[in-house]
């Protein structure tokens, strides 16, 4: 599969039917927060919370999570991974934590998020929701909400393009 | 970003801007409960102090400790250095011993420069004589920046024992390169005769530069380096120079007293200015261990071959 794999319409549809299966798998958002991994995720997991808001009529916190400490490739590359900003405005002790990123790739990201989390406190549960899920897992991880499965090789580039960032939403799959 | 941090002339503005920006990131994890993260664990950074040092030698083992590095001071004092041991022999031991990474004061001028011979880790300058002191520095402009939102633009005077003073260098090559109005205030005889060729402009008069300023930033009298006397008498310094209430209160609403400490209060600063809410110079030594974390992150972090799949 190449080319554009999701377009605006896609990408709201899959980001509406997340928001309704957390609703559903979580009953309701008591003790629900969304955190969303920098940079794509925290934008995505704002997109999610303003949708769950319109269909439960509550607000859902939302935090941003930067993992780049908490990777396990520092001191490999020439260059240190550039940081972001972590903004939790809430303690994540004994909340439901929903994971929020574009691409579930390898599943190196999500380990380091997790270690990340559970320096911040000690949620009660974990769950993950990504828009693509692309295959080629390296650690035993997997999604709870997936927005789409693309099949991919490992050669291939997956871009995720969102408004907030890119001026527009889409899935891009470019083969080498 | 170069291996070695030995200078501020060894970060582009580029550079500048990405380690207070990583900084911004640190000063976050030390907001934290656990204010610890795993970066650079199993790294190990030697504090390699021959000088005397408080806030940088306890800063420096900070930060290293909240990026999980494991940490391995050593002073001139109980070490082998006071049996006679040369630079470069310690150097080699350090070595030997697979530092990632050595901090090091040292009262002579040049010796982290020297230290790059003998050593294959990174080396970072944490005040070299009258050189410089480019971690000082950079704090410093992280503090500037977080208060007033900028640099470009910004007036600053230095005051008081420039010549001396190797944060008064890094402080201004470090503003001059990212824009700054850069003014040296002090007794003639304290003024370095090269400081116009760093892009400076230098006065002699405070009470003529105070009204027009961002940041008044107040140098430490620094007896221990003065062979001789510069200026007659602690009491005229204080007279001329020193940032008394009266000249505090000249001071243009919303600038910042800064001093890089240890203070002489009564002296270069007086003791109700260094408290008035005006002056951030505990915030210095907060932002201090977020910029070391920022810069032995990215000097640290950046040291692999190449791309990771």
């Amino acid at each position: 599969m190449s080319g554009k794999v999701m377009d605006e319409a896609d990408v709201r549809r899959a980001l509406t039917r997340i928001s309704h299966e957390i609703l559903e798998r979580d009953r309701g958002i008591e003790g629900v927060v969304l955190v969303g991994i920098a940079d794509r995720g925290d934008d995505l997991a704002r997109r999610i919370a303003a949708e769950v808001e319109r269909i439960e009529g509550a607000a859902v916190p939302v935090g941003v999570l930067d993992i780049t400490f908490y990777r396990d490739d520092i001191g490999l590359t020439t260059e240190a991974p550039e940081v972001h900003e972590t903004r939790i405005p809430f303690d994540v002790s004994g909340k439901t934590v929903v994971l929020v990123d574009d691409v579930l790739y390898t599943g190196r990201t999500i380990r380091a998020a997790m270690d990340a989390l559970m320096d911040l406190g000690r949620p009660r549960k974990i769950q993950l929701a990504v828009l693509v899920d692309r295959g080629h897992r390296e650690l035993p991880i997997r999604a709870d909400y997936v927005g789409k499965n693309v099949p991919t090789s490992r050669a291939d580039d997956v871009r995720v393009q969102i408004r907030e960032l890119d001026g527009q939403d889409a899935v891009v799959v470019e083969e080498p | 970003m170069n291996k070695h941090l030995l200078s501020m002339h060894d970060l582009t503005a580029e550079d500048v801007t990405r380690v207070l920006d990583t900084a911004a990131s640190f000063r976050e994890v030390g907001s934290r409960v656990i204010k610890k993260v795993p970066a650079l664990r199993g790294r190990t950074v030697v504090n390699f102090f021959m000088e005397n040092s408080t806030r940088t030698r306890i800063s420096f083992e900070l930060a290293a400790k909240r990026l999980s590095a494991d940490v391995i001071n050593f002073s001139a004092g109980g070490s082998s250095v006071s049996k006679g041991e040369s630079l470069k022999d310690t150097a080699l031991t350090l070595q030997a011993m697979g530092a990632d990474a050595i901090v090091i004061r040292h009262s002579s001028s040049g010796s982290p420069l020297q230290l790059t011979r003998w050593v294959e880790g990174h080396v970072l300058n944490a005040g070299d004589g009258t050189h410089e002191h480019p971690t000082q520095g950079l704090l410093d402009l992280y503090t500037m920046r977080e208060k007033l939102g900028r640099l470009e633009g910004l007036r600053v005077a230095i005051v008081g024992d420039v010549m001396h003073s190797r944060v008064a260098r890094s402080l201004s090559f470090g503003l001059v390169k990212m824009g700054a109005e850069v003014t040296l205030v002090g007794p003639p005889t304290l003024i370095p005769p090269e400081a116009p060729e760093w892009g400076v402009h230098v006065g002699y008069d405070i009470d003529a530069v105070v009204p027009k300023l961002d940041v008044c930033y107040i140098l430490r009298v620094q007896k221990e380096r003065q062979r001789q006397e510069y200026f007659p008498s602690v009491r005229e310094y204080a007279r001329l120079f020193g940032l008394t209430r009266e000249r505090a209160a000249l001071l243009p609403e919303g600038s910042l007293v800064m001093h890089p400490g240890p203070m002489n209060r009564g002296i270069e600063i007086d003791s109700d200015v260094a408290d008035l809410p005006t002056s951030v110079i505990e915030e210095q030594v907060t932002n201090g261990i977020a910029i070391r974390m920022a810069l032995l992150y990215l000097l640290l972090g950046g040291s692999g071959e190449g791309e990771v799949a």
